[in-house]
Protein backbone atom coordinates (compact mmCIF):
# COMPACT_ATOMS: atom_id res chain seq x y z
CA UNK A 1 0.00 0.00 0.00
CA UNK A 2 2.65 2.43 1.07
CA UNK A 3 4.97 1.21 -1.65
CA UNK A 4 2.28 1.83 -4.18
CA UNK A 5 1.58 5.36 -2.99
CA UNK A 6 5.25 5.99 -3.11
CA UNK A 7 5.48 4.76 -6.67
CA UNK A 8 2.64 7.00 -7.70
CA UNK A 9 4.25 9.90 -5.94
CA UNK A 10 7.49 9.31 -7.72
CA UNK A 11 5.69 9.05 -11.03
CA UNK A 12 3.93 12.34 -10.42
CA UNK A 13 7.11 14.20 -9.59
CA UNK A 14 8.68 12.63 -12.65
CA UNK A 15 11.45 10.78 -10.81
CA UNK A 16 13.47 8.01 -12.30
CA UNK A 17 11.99 4.60 -11.49
CA UNK A 18 15.35 3.47 -10.15
CA UNK A 19 15.33 6.15 -7.48
CA UNK A 20 12.54 4.57 -5.52
CA UNK A 21 13.98 1.07 -5.38
CA UNK A 22 16.37 1.89 -2.59
CA UNK A 23 14.39 4.21 -0.39
CA UNK A 24 17.05 6.90 -0.54
CA UNK A 25 17.64 7.82 3.09
CA UNK A 26 19.48 11.01 3.92
CA UNK A 27 23.05 11.26 2.79
CA UNK A 28 25.69 10.46 5.45
CA UNK A 29 27.21 13.88 4.80
CA UNK A 30 24.60 15.27 7.19
CA UNK A 31 26.31 13.55 10.09
CA UNK A 32 29.75 14.74 9.07
CA UNK A 33 29.86 18.10 10.91
CA UNK A 34 28.81 16.53 14.20
CA UNK A 35 31.21 13.63 13.75
CA UNK A 36 34.00 16.01 12.79
CA UNK A 37 33.58 18.10 15.95
CA UNK A 38 33.39 15.02 18.05
CA UNK A 39 36.31 13.41 16.28
CA UNK A 40 38.63 16.39 16.53
CA UNK A 41 37.91 17.35 20.13
CA UNK A 42 36.99 14.06 21.77
CA UNK A 43 37.96 10.98 19.82
CA UNK A 44 41.37 11.96 18.44
CA UNK A 45 42.36 13.50 21.82
CA UNK A 46 41.40 10.20 23.39
CA UNK A 47 44.06 8.53 21.26
CA UNK A 48 46.31 11.53 21.73
CA UNK A 49 46.28 11.23 25.48
CA UNK A 50 47.66 7.70 25.23
CA UNK A 51 50.50 8.97 23.04
CA UNK A 52 51.13 11.93 25.33
CA UNK A 53 51.50 9.53 28.24
CA UNK A 54 54.62 8.28 26.47
CA UNK A 55 56.43 11.62 26.20
CA UNK A 56 58.04 14.17 28.43
CA UNK A 57 56.44 17.55 27.88
CA UNK A 58 56.21 20.67 30.00
CA UNK A 59 53.33 22.11 28.00
CA UNK A 60 55.40 24.72 26.19
CA UNK A 61 58.72 23.49 24.78
CA UNK A 62 59.26 20.47 22.54
CA UNK A 63 58.26 17.01 23.59
CA UNK A 64 60.64 14.15 23.82
CA UNK A 65 60.02 10.45 23.89
CA UNK A 66 59.85 8.93 27.33
CA UNK A 67 58.65 5.44 26.61
CA UNK A 68 57.06 3.91 29.66
CA UNK A 69 58.87 6.18 32.11
CA UNK A 70 55.71 8.11 32.98
CA UNK A 71 53.83 4.90 33.55
CA UNK A 72 56.56 3.55 35.79
CA UNK A 73 56.59 6.82 37.73
CA UNK A 74 52.82 7.01 38.09
CA UNK A 75 52.40 3.37 39.05
CA UNK A 76 55.30 3.57 41.49
CA UNK A 77 53.96 6.69 43.19
CA UNK A 78 51.93 6.20 46.38
CA UNK A 79 50.27 9.54 45.55
CA UNK A 80 48.53 7.90 42.61
CA UNK A 81 46.99 5.21 44.78
CA UNK A 82 46.02 7.81 47.33
CA UNK A 83 44.19 9.79 44.62
CA UNK A 84 42.49 6.66 43.29
CA UNK A 85 41.48 5.62 46.78
CA UNK A 86 40.01 9.06 47.46
CA UNK A 87 38.11 8.93 44.18
CA UNK A 88 36.73 5.50 45.01
CA UNK A 89 35.67 6.70 48.47
CA UNK A 90 33.92 9.72 46.98
CA UNK A 91 32.25 7.54 44.37
CA UNK A 92 30.89 5.03 46.88
CA UNK A 93 29.90 7.61 49.50
CA UNK A 94 28.25 9.80 46.87
CA UNK A 95 26.21 6.89 45.62
CA UNK A 96 25.20 5.89 49.16
CA UNK A 97 24.11 9.43 50.01
CA UNK A 98 22.58 10.57 46.74
CA UNK A 99 20.62 7.51 45.66
CA UNK A 100 18.25 7.12 48.63
CA UNK A 101 17.73 10.85 49.01
CA UNK A 102 16.99 11.49 45.33
CA UNK A 103 14.79 8.41 45.12
CA UNK A 104 12.68 9.44 48.11
CA UNK A 105 12.50 13.05 47.01
CA UNK A 106 11.54 11.97 43.49
CA UNK A 107 8.74 9.83 44.85
CA UNK A 108 7.63 12.61 47.16
CA UNK A 109 7.33 15.36 44.59
CA UNK A 110 5.90 13.08 41.93
CA UNK A 111 3.05 12.11 44.24
CA UNK A 112 2.23 15.37 45.95
CA UNK A 113 -0.15 17.69 44.17
CA UNK A 114 -0.50 21.01 45.87
CA UNK A 115 3.03 22.13 46.57
CA UNK A 116 4.68 20.24 43.79
CA UNK A 117 5.23 23.25 41.55
CA UNK A 118 6.78 25.37 44.31
CA UNK A 119 8.88 22.50 45.62
CA UNK A 120 9.95 21.68 42.08
CA UNK A 121 11.34 25.17 41.54
CA UNK A 122 13.11 25.33 44.90
CA UNK A 123 14.48 21.78 44.92
CA UNK A 124 16.09 22.22 41.52
CA UNK A 125 17.77 25.50 42.37
CA UNK A 126 21.25 23.95 42.85
CA UNK A 127 21.10 22.63 39.30
CA UNK A 128 21.36 26.18 38.01
CA UNK A 129 24.41 27.23 39.95
CA UNK A 130 27.89 26.76 38.59
CA UNK A 131 30.28 24.57 40.54
CA UNK A 132 32.42 27.65 41.12
CA UNK A 133 29.47 29.51 42.66
CA UNK A 134 28.52 26.55 44.84
CA UNK A 135 32.08 26.03 46.03
CA UNK A 136 32.49 29.71 46.90
CA UNK A 137 29.16 29.80 48.74
CA UNK A 138 30.00 26.75 50.86
CA UNK A 139 33.50 27.94 51.51
CA UNK A 140 32.07 31.10 53.05
CA UNK A 141 29.28 29.27 54.83
CA UNK A 142 31.64 26.75 56.43
CA UNK A 143 34.33 29.24 57.39
CA UNK A 144 35.05 28.94 61.11
CA UNK A 145 35.56 32.68 61.49
CA UNK A 146 32.45 34.10 59.92
CA UNK A 147 30.30 31.26 58.55
CA UNK A 148 27.24 29.62 60.02
CA UNK A 149 29.37 28.28 62.86
CA UNK A 150 28.72 31.59 64.57
CA UNK A 151 25.00 31.53 63.98
CA UNK A 152 23.73 29.10 66.57
CA UNK A 153 26.39 29.28 69.21
CA UNK A 154 26.55 25.51 69.00
CA UNK A 155 30.01 24.10 69.60
CA UNK A 156 29.53 21.29 67.07
CA UNK A 157 29.14 23.75 64.21
CA UNK A 158 32.24 25.71 65.10
CA UNK A 159 34.54 23.37 63.23
CA UNK A 160 37.15 24.17 60.69
CA UNK A 161 35.22 21.95 58.29
CA UNK A 162 37.47 22.35 55.29
CA UNK A 163 40.71 22.70 57.22
CA UNK A 164 40.40 19.37 59.00
CA UNK A 165 42.07 16.45 57.23
CA UNK A 166 39.53 13.97 58.52
CA UNK A 167 36.47 16.05 57.74
CA UNK A 168 37.29 17.69 54.41
CA UNK A 169 36.48 14.65 52.27
CA UNK A 170 33.05 14.25 53.89
CA UNK A 171 32.36 17.93 53.35
CA UNK A 172 33.26 17.48 49.69
CA UNK A 173 30.87 14.52 49.45
CA UNK A 174 28.13 16.61 51.08
CA UNK A 175 28.59 19.58 48.74
CA UNK A 176 28.66 17.26 45.72
CA UNK A 177 25.41 15.72 46.94
CA UNK A 178 23.92 19.19 47.36
CA UNK A 179 24.79 19.96 43.76
CA UNK A 180 23.72 16.71 42.11
CA UNK A 181 20.75 15.39 44.10
CA UNK A 182 18.35 17.74 42.27
CA UNK A 183 19.24 16.26 38.90
CA UNK A 184 18.74 12.70 40.10
CA UNK A 185 15.53 13.68 41.86
CA UNK A 186 14.33 14.85 38.48
CA UNK A 187 15.10 11.46 36.94
CA UNK A 188 13.27 9.61 39.71
CA UNK A 189 10.32 11.98 39.54
CA UNK A 190 10.01 11.18 35.83
CA UNK A 191 10.34 7.46 36.53
CA UNK A 192 7.62 7.53 39.17
CA UNK A 193 5.25 9.41 36.88
CA UNK A 194 5.51 6.59 34.35
CA UNK A 195 4.31 3.96 36.79
CA UNK A 196 0.72 3.05 35.89
CA UNK A 197 -1.69 4.26 38.58
CA UNK A 198 -3.69 1.05 38.20
CA UNK A 199 -0.93 -0.84 40.04
CA UNK A 200 -1.50 1.32 43.11
CA UNK A 201 -5.27 1.02 42.85
CA UNK A 202 -4.99 -2.74 42.78
CA UNK A 203 -2.64 -2.69 45.76
CA UNK A 204 -5.01 -0.41 47.62
CA UNK A 205 -7.86 -2.88 47.07
CA UNK A 206 -5.66 -5.63 48.41
CA UNK A 207 -5.14 -3.54 51.51
CA UNK A 208 -1.43 -2.85 50.97
CA UNK A 209 -0.19 0.11 52.99
CA UNK A 210 2.09 2.88 51.82
CA UNK A 211 5.27 1.12 52.86
CA UNK A 212 4.33 -2.13 51.15
CA UNK A 213 3.34 -0.23 48.03
CA UNK A 214 6.72 1.48 48.02
CA UNK A 215 8.69 -1.74 48.30
CA UNK A 216 6.49 -3.90 46.09
CA UNK A 217 5.48 -1.48 43.34
CA UNK A 218 7.49 1.73 43.30
CA UNK A 219 10.93 0.26 43.87
CA UNK A 220 10.71 -2.62 41.35
CA UNK A 221 9.11 -0.36 38.77
CA UNK A 222 11.96 2.10 39.17
CA UNK A 223 14.70 -0.45 38.54
CA UNK A 224 15.74 1.02 35.19
CA UNK A 225 15.70 4.53 36.58
CA UNK A 226 17.91 3.34 39.41
CA UNK A 227 20.37 1.84 36.93
CA UNK A 228 20.39 4.95 34.71
CA UNK A 229 20.81 7.29 37.63
CA UNK A 230 23.49 5.14 39.25
CA UNK A 231 25.45 4.90 36.01
CA UNK A 232 25.43 8.65 35.56
CA UNK A 233 26.32 9.09 39.22
CA UNK A 234 29.20 6.61 39.36
CA UNK A 235 30.76 7.58 36.05
CA UNK A 236 30.16 11.24 36.81
CA UNK A 237 31.89 10.96 40.16
CA UNK A 238 35.18 10.34 38.34
CA UNK A 239 34.93 13.79 36.82
CA UNK A 240 34.34 15.92 39.90
CA UNK A 241 36.86 18.60 39.36
CA UNK A 242 35.77 22.23 39.41
CA UNK A 243 33.87 21.97 42.67
CA UNK A 244 36.77 20.39 44.54
CA UNK A 245 39.29 22.64 42.83
CA UNK A 246 37.57 25.79 44.06
CA UNK A 247 36.40 24.39 47.40
CA UNK A 248 39.60 22.85 48.74
CA UNK A 249 42.18 22.89 45.95
CA UNK A 250 42.97 19.31 47.01
CA UNK A 251 43.82 20.25 50.58
CA UNK A 252 44.32 20.27 53.44
CA UNK A 253 47.54 18.51 52.54
CA UNK A 254 46.39 16.04 49.92
CA UNK A 255 43.22 15.06 51.78
CA UNK A 256 40.90 15.86 48.87
CA UNK A 257 43.29 15.48 45.94
CA UNK A 258 40.98 13.29 43.88
CA UNK A 259 42.17 11.68 40.66
CA UNK A 260 41.02 14.43 38.23
CA UNK A 261 42.50 17.09 40.49
CA UNK A 262 45.75 15.13 40.75
CA UNK A 263 45.81 15.08 36.96
CA UNK A 264 45.20 18.82 36.65
CA UNK A 265 47.78 19.74 39.25
CA UNK A 266 50.41 17.42 37.71
CA UNK A 267 49.84 18.87 34.26
CA UNK A 268 49.08 22.51 34.70
CA UNK A 269 50.75 23.34 38.02
CA UNK A 270 53.79 21.07 37.94
CA UNK A 271 54.07 21.19 34.12
CA UNK A 272 54.39 17.44 33.83
CA UNK A 273 52.01 16.82 30.93
CA UNK A 274 53.28 13.28 30.36
CA UNK A 275 52.52 12.27 33.90
CA UNK A 276 49.16 14.03 33.74
CA UNK A 277 48.30 12.23 30.51
CA UNK A 278 49.10 8.91 32.14
CA UNK A 279 46.70 9.75 34.95
CA UNK A 280 44.13 10.77 32.36
CA UNK A 281 44.41 7.37 30.70
CA UNK A 282 43.86 5.70 34.06
CA UNK A 283 40.83 7.95 34.55
CA UNK A 284 39.21 7.26 31.21
CA UNK A 285 39.91 3.53 31.39
CA UNK A 286 38.19 3.35 34.77
CA UNK A 287 35.25 5.40 33.52
CA UNK A 288 34.75 3.35 30.38
CA UNK A 289 35.05 0.06 32.25
CA UNK A 290 32.45 1.27 34.74
CA UNK A 291 30.09 2.50 32.04
CA UNK A 292 30.38 -0.68 29.99
CA UNK A 293 29.99 -2.88 33.06
CA UNK A 294 26.89 -1.04 34.15
CA UNK A 295 25.39 -0.97 30.68
CA UNK A 296 25.58 -4.77 30.71
CA UNK A 297 22.93 -4.63 33.40
CA UNK A 298 20.62 -2.89 30.99
CA UNK A 299 20.91 -2.13 27.31
CA UNK A 300 21.09 1.53 28.35
CA UNK A 301 17.76 2.58 26.96
CA UNK A 302 16.62 0.87 23.84
CA UNK A 303 15.69 -2.51 25.27
CA UNK A 304 14.61 -1.34 28.66
CA UNK A 305 12.14 1.21 27.43
CA UNK A 306 9.18 -0.94 26.53
CA UNK A 307 9.76 -3.67 29.03
CA UNK A 308 9.42 -1.63 32.19
CA UNK A 309 6.50 0.46 31.03
CA UNK B 1 -2.17 8.91 41.52
CA UNK B 2 -5.23 10.45 43.09
CA UNK B 3 -5.61 7.45 45.34
CA UNK B 4 -2.52 8.43 47.28
CA UNK B 5 -3.82 11.77 48.50
CA UNK B 6 -3.48 10.86 52.17
CA UNK B 7 -1.14 13.12 54.08
CA UNK B 8 2.32 11.65 54.32
CA UNK B 9 3.77 13.12 57.50
CA UNK B 10 7.26 11.53 57.57
CA UNK B 11 7.60 12.23 53.86
CA UNK B 12 6.54 15.82 54.30
CA UNK B 13 9.00 16.30 57.15
CA UNK B 14 11.85 14.82 55.15
CA UNK B 15 10.92 16.99 52.21
CA UNK B 16 10.88 20.07 54.43
CA UNK B 17 14.27 19.14 55.88
CA UNK B 18 15.78 18.88 52.42
CA UNK B 19 14.23 22.20 51.53
CA UNK B 20 16.15 23.72 54.44
CA UNK B 21 19.37 22.08 53.26
CA UNK B 22 18.84 23.59 49.83
CA UNK B 23 17.71 27.01 50.95
CA UNK B 24 19.98 27.85 53.89
CA UNK B 25 23.13 28.23 51.74
CA UNK B 26 21.20 30.21 49.14
CA UNK B 27 19.73 32.46 51.85
CA UNK B 28 23.18 32.91 53.42
CA UNK B 29 24.69 33.98 50.11
CA UNK B 30 21.96 36.51 49.40
CA UNK B 31 21.87 38.17 52.82
CA UNK B 32 25.66 38.22 53.12
CA UNK B 33 25.98 39.90 49.75
CA UNK B 34 23.82 42.72 51.13
CA UNK B 35 25.99 43.31 54.19
CA UNK B 36 28.50 46.06 54.62
CA UNK B 37 32.01 44.94 55.43
CA UNK B 38 31.75 46.09 59.04
CA UNK B 39 28.35 44.49 59.46
CA UNK B 40 29.77 41.29 58.06
CA UNK B 41 32.20 40.61 60.88
CA UNK B 42 29.98 41.67 63.75
CA UNK B 43 26.60 40.25 62.82
CA UNK B 44 25.05 36.84 63.29
CA UNK B 45 25.66 35.31 59.84
CA UNK B 46 22.12 34.01 59.45
CA UNK B 47 20.28 37.10 60.70
CA UNK B 48 19.14 39.62 58.08
CA UNK B 49 21.55 42.54 57.71
CA UNK B 50 20.80 45.50 59.98
CA UNK B 51 22.06 47.93 57.37
CA UNK B 52 21.43 46.37 53.94
CA UNK B 53 23.57 47.89 51.19
CA UNK B 54 24.25 47.22 47.53
CA UNK B 55 27.82 48.51 47.74
CA UNK B 56 29.19 45.04 47.06
CA UNK B 57 27.16 44.79 43.87
CA UNK B 58 28.43 48.18 42.71
CA UNK B 59 31.99 47.13 43.47
CA UNK B 60 31.65 43.96 41.42
CA UNK B 61 29.99 45.79 38.53
CA UNK B 62 32.87 48.25 38.65
CA UNK B 63 35.28 45.35 38.29
CA UNK B 64 34.48 44.26 34.74
CA UNK B 65 31.53 42.07 35.64
CA UNK B 66 29.64 43.15 32.52
CA UNK B 67 32.55 42.22 30.28
CA UNK B 68 32.65 38.71 31.76
CA UNK B 69 28.89 38.49 31.38
CA UNK B 70 29.24 39.47 27.73
CA UNK B 71 31.91 36.81 27.19
CA UNK B 72 29.69 34.18 28.78
CA UNK B 73 26.72 35.19 26.64
CA UNK B 74 28.85 35.06 23.51
CA UNK B 75 30.44 31.70 24.32
CA UNK B 76 27.13 30.13 25.36
CA UNK B 77 25.19 31.49 22.39
CA UNK B 78 27.75 30.41 19.81
CA UNK B 79 28.23 26.98 21.36
CA UNK B 80 24.52 26.25 21.52
CA UNK B 81 23.96 27.46 17.95
CA UNK B 82 26.72 25.20 16.61
CA UNK B 83 25.71 22.24 18.75
CA UNK B 84 22.03 22.29 17.90
CA UNK B 85 22.57 22.82 14.18
CA UNK B 86 25.04 20.00 13.62
CA UNK B 87 23.29 17.68 16.08
CA UNK B 88 19.93 18.08 14.39
CA UNK B 89 21.40 17.10 11.03
CA UNK B 90 23.18 14.14 12.60
CA UNK B 91 20.05 13.03 14.45
CA UNK B 92 18.04 13.16 11.25
CA UNK B 93 20.63 11.00 9.52
CA UNK B 94 20.78 8.58 12.43
CA UNK B 95 17.02 8.06 12.47
CA UNK B 96 16.21 8.17 8.76
CA UNK B 97 19.50 6.98 7.31
CA UNK B 98 19.85 3.52 5.86
CA UNK B 99 22.45 0.85 6.14
CA UNK B 100 24.86 0.16 8.90
CA UNK B 101 26.49 3.59 8.95
CA UNK B 102 23.46 5.25 10.49
CA UNK B 103 23.38 2.72 13.32
CA UNK B 104 27.11 2.98 13.78
CA UNK B 105 26.95 6.77 13.95
CA UNK B 106 24.36 6.53 16.71
CA UNK B 107 26.59 4.12 18.62
CA UNK B 108 29.53 6.48 18.31
CA UNK B 109 27.56 9.26 19.97
CA UNK B 110 26.14 6.93 22.58
CA UNK B 111 29.65 5.85 23.48
CA UNK B 112 30.76 9.47 23.33
CA UNK B 113 28.54 10.18 26.32
CA UNK B 114 30.99 8.22 28.42
CA UNK B 115 34.10 10.22 27.50
CA UNK B 116 34.92 12.54 30.38
CA UNK B 117 36.10 16.01 29.50
CA UNK B 118 38.98 15.75 31.94
CA UNK B 119 40.43 12.75 30.17
CA UNK B 120 41.12 14.62 26.95
CA UNK B 121 41.90 18.07 28.28
CA UNK B 122 45.66 17.80 27.71
CA UNK B 123 45.47 16.81 24.02
CA UNK B 124 42.78 19.45 23.54
CA UNK B 125 45.12 22.01 25.10
CA UNK B 126 47.81 20.84 22.69
CA UNK B 127 45.48 21.11 19.68
CA UNK B 128 44.23 24.55 20.66
CA UNK B 129 47.76 25.82 21.18
CA UNK B 130 48.89 24.40 17.83
CA UNK B 131 45.90 25.98 16.10
CA UNK B 132 46.91 29.31 17.66
CA UNK B 133 43.55 29.62 19.32
CA UNK B 134 44.86 29.64 22.88
CA UNK B 135 43.41 32.47 24.98
CA UNK B 136 40.53 33.20 22.62
CA UNK B 137 36.84 32.66 23.17
CA UNK B 138 36.82 30.31 20.18
CA UNK B 139 39.10 28.03 22.18
CA UNK B 140 36.23 27.54 24.62
CA UNK B 141 33.45 27.40 22.03
CA UNK B 142 34.79 24.62 19.80
CA UNK B 143 35.53 21.94 22.42
CA UNK B 144 32.43 22.87 24.42
CA UNK B 145 30.30 22.26 21.33
CA UNK B 146 32.08 18.98 20.69
CA UNK B 147 31.26 17.74 24.18
CA UNK B 148 27.65 18.88 24.03
CA UNK B 149 27.03 17.10 20.73
CA UNK B 150 26.70 13.44 21.85
CA UNK B 151 23.91 14.02 24.37
CA UNK B 152 22.16 16.46 22.01
CA UNK B 153 22.21 13.96 19.16
CA UNK B 154 20.99 11.11 21.38
CA UNK B 155 18.08 13.12 22.80
CA UNK B 156 17.04 14.53 19.42
CA UNK B 157 17.31 11.11 17.78
CA UNK B 158 15.17 9.49 20.47
CA UNK B 159 12.61 12.21 19.94
CA UNK B 160 12.71 11.91 16.13
CA UNK B 161 12.13 8.16 16.27
CA UNK B 162 8.60 8.84 17.47
CA UNK B 163 7.74 10.86 14.37
CA UNK B 164 5.62 8.62 12.12
CA UNK B 165 7.53 7.75 8.97
CA UNK B 166 4.46 8.53 6.83
CA UNK B 167 5.20 12.18 7.40
CA UNK B 168 8.65 11.78 5.90
CA UNK B 169 7.25 9.72 3.03
CA UNK B 170 4.69 12.33 2.10
CA UNK B 171 7.36 15.00 2.33
CA UNK B 172 9.36 13.03 -0.18
CA UNK B 173 6.39 12.57 -2.42
CA UNK B 174 5.99 16.31 -2.52
CA UNK B 175 9.47 16.35 -3.95
CA UNK B 176 11.29 17.77 -0.96
CA UNK B 177 14.97 16.97 -0.63
CA UNK B 178 16.56 16.09 2.69
CA UNK B 179 17.67 19.60 3.50
CA UNK B 180 14.15 20.87 2.81
CA UNK B 181 12.75 18.06 4.97
CA UNK B 182 14.97 19.06 7.85
CA UNK B 183 14.00 22.71 7.65
CA UNK B 184 10.28 22.44 7.04
CA UNK B 185 9.36 19.13 8.70
CA UNK B 186 11.95 18.04 11.25
CA UNK B 187 12.66 21.43 12.79
CA UNK B 188 9.03 22.34 13.57
CA UNK B 189 8.31 18.82 14.83
CA UNK B 190 11.24 18.61 17.20
CA UNK B 191 11.01 22.20 18.37
CA UNK B 192 10.16 21.23 21.98
CA UNK B 193 13.10 18.83 22.10
CA UNK B 194 15.37 21.42 20.51
CA UNK B 195 14.41 24.00 23.12
CA UNK B 196 15.03 21.47 25.87
CA UNK B 197 18.48 20.44 24.71
CA UNK B 198 19.37 24.03 23.91
CA UNK B 199 18.50 25.09 27.45
CA UNK B 200 20.36 22.12 28.90
CA UNK B 201 23.44 22.72 26.73
CA UNK B 202 23.33 26.42 27.54
CA UNK B 203 23.29 25.66 31.25
CA UNK B 204 26.25 23.31 30.93
CA UNK B 205 28.33 25.70 28.86
CA UNK B 206 27.36 28.72 30.96
CA UNK B 207 28.61 26.92 34.07
CA UNK B 208 31.60 25.32 32.37
CA UNK B 209 34.86 25.80 34.23
CA UNK B 210 37.56 23.45 32.99
CA UNK B 211 37.83 24.54 29.34
CA UNK B 212 37.96 28.25 30.22
CA UNK B 213 40.44 27.56 33.02
CA UNK B 214 42.85 25.71 30.79
CA UNK B 215 42.29 27.25 27.37
CA UNK B 216 42.21 30.94 28.26
CA UNK B 217 44.42 33.09 30.38
CA UNK B 218 43.89 36.83 30.11
CA UNK B 219 41.14 38.72 31.96
CA UNK B 220 39.79 39.87 28.57
CA UNK B 221 38.71 36.34 27.75
CA UNK B 222 37.34 35.46 31.16
CA UNK B 223 33.88 33.90 31.42
CA UNK B 224 31.70 34.09 34.52
CA UNK B 225 32.64 30.94 36.48
CA UNK B 226 36.28 31.83 36.05
CA UNK B 227 35.54 35.42 37.00
CA UNK B 228 33.98 34.21 40.26
CA UNK B 229 37.11 32.27 40.99
CA UNK B 230 39.32 35.27 40.28
CA UNK B 231 37.11 37.61 42.34
CA UNK B 232 37.71 35.21 45.17
CA UNK B 233 41.42 35.80 44.86
CA UNK B 234 41.01 39.52 44.33
CA UNK B 235 38.61 40.26 47.20
CA UNK B 236 40.01 37.78 49.70
CA UNK B 237 38.79 39.72 52.74
CA UNK B 238 35.68 41.12 51.10
CA UNK B 239 33.36 38.13 51.30
CA UNK B 240 30.19 40.17 50.65
CA UNK B 241 31.65 41.28 47.30
CA UNK B 242 32.53 37.71 46.28
CA UNK B 243 29.03 36.54 47.18
CA UNK B 244 27.47 39.48 45.34
CA UNK B 245 29.33 38.25 42.26
CA UNK B 246 27.89 34.79 42.88
CA UNK B 247 24.36 36.22 43.01
CA UNK B 248 24.89 38.35 39.90
CA UNK B 249 26.27 35.42 37.94
CA UNK B 250 23.22 33.35 38.81
CA UNK B 251 20.53 35.88 37.90
CA UNK B 252 20.59 35.32 34.11
CA UNK B 253 20.28 31.55 34.54
CA UNK B 254 17.51 31.98 37.06
CA UNK B 255 15.58 34.13 34.59
CA UNK B 256 16.08 31.55 31.85
CA UNK B 257 14.99 28.77 34.20
CA UNK B 258 11.82 30.52 35.29
CA UNK B 259 10.90 31.13 31.65
CA UNK B 260 11.69 27.64 30.40
CA UNK B 261 11.27 25.43 33.46
CA UNK B 262 8.32 23.38 32.25
CA UNK B 263 9.99 22.82 28.92
CA UNK B 264 13.32 21.90 30.44
CA UNK B 265 11.98 19.51 33.03
CA UNK B 266 9.49 17.71 30.79
CA UNK B 267 11.93 17.51 27.92
CA UNK B 268 14.78 16.26 30.05
CA UNK B 269 12.75 13.54 31.65
CA UNK B 270 11.45 12.46 28.24
CA UNK B 271 15.00 12.49 26.90
CA UNK B 272 16.45 10.30 29.57
CA UNK B 273 13.27 8.40 30.28
CA UNK B 274 14.24 5.22 31.89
Amino acid sequence: MLRQREAEGAAETGREPGARRHRAGPHPVMAVPALAFFGVFAFIPLIGVVLLSLVNWDGITDMNWAGLANWAAVLGDPGTYHAIWLSVQVMVLSWLVQTPVSLLLGVLIAAKGRYRAVLGVLYFLPMLLSSAAIAIAFKALLDPNFGMSLAFGVEAFAQDWLGDRDLALYVVVFVIAWQFIPFHTLLYQAGVRQIPGSLYEAAELDGAGRVRQFFHITLPQLRYTIITSSTLMLVGSLTYFDLVFVLTGGGPGNATRLLPLDMYLSGFSSNEMGRASTLAVVLVATGLALALGLSRLTSFRRGSQQEGA
Amino acid sequence: MATRARVNIPGGLAGFLWLLVVLVPVYYVVITSLRSQQGFFSANPLAPPADPTVDSYLLVLDNDFLRYLGNSVLVTGATVAITVTVSLLAAYYVVRGEGRWAGLTYKVFLLGLAIPLQAVIIPVYYLITKARLYDTLLAIILPSAAFAIPLTVVILANFLRDVPSELFESMRMDGAGHWRTVVSLVLPLVKPAVITVAVYDALTVWNGFLFPLILTQSPDQRVLPLALWSYQGQFTVNIPAVLAAVVLSTLPVLALYILGRRQLVSGLTAGFGR
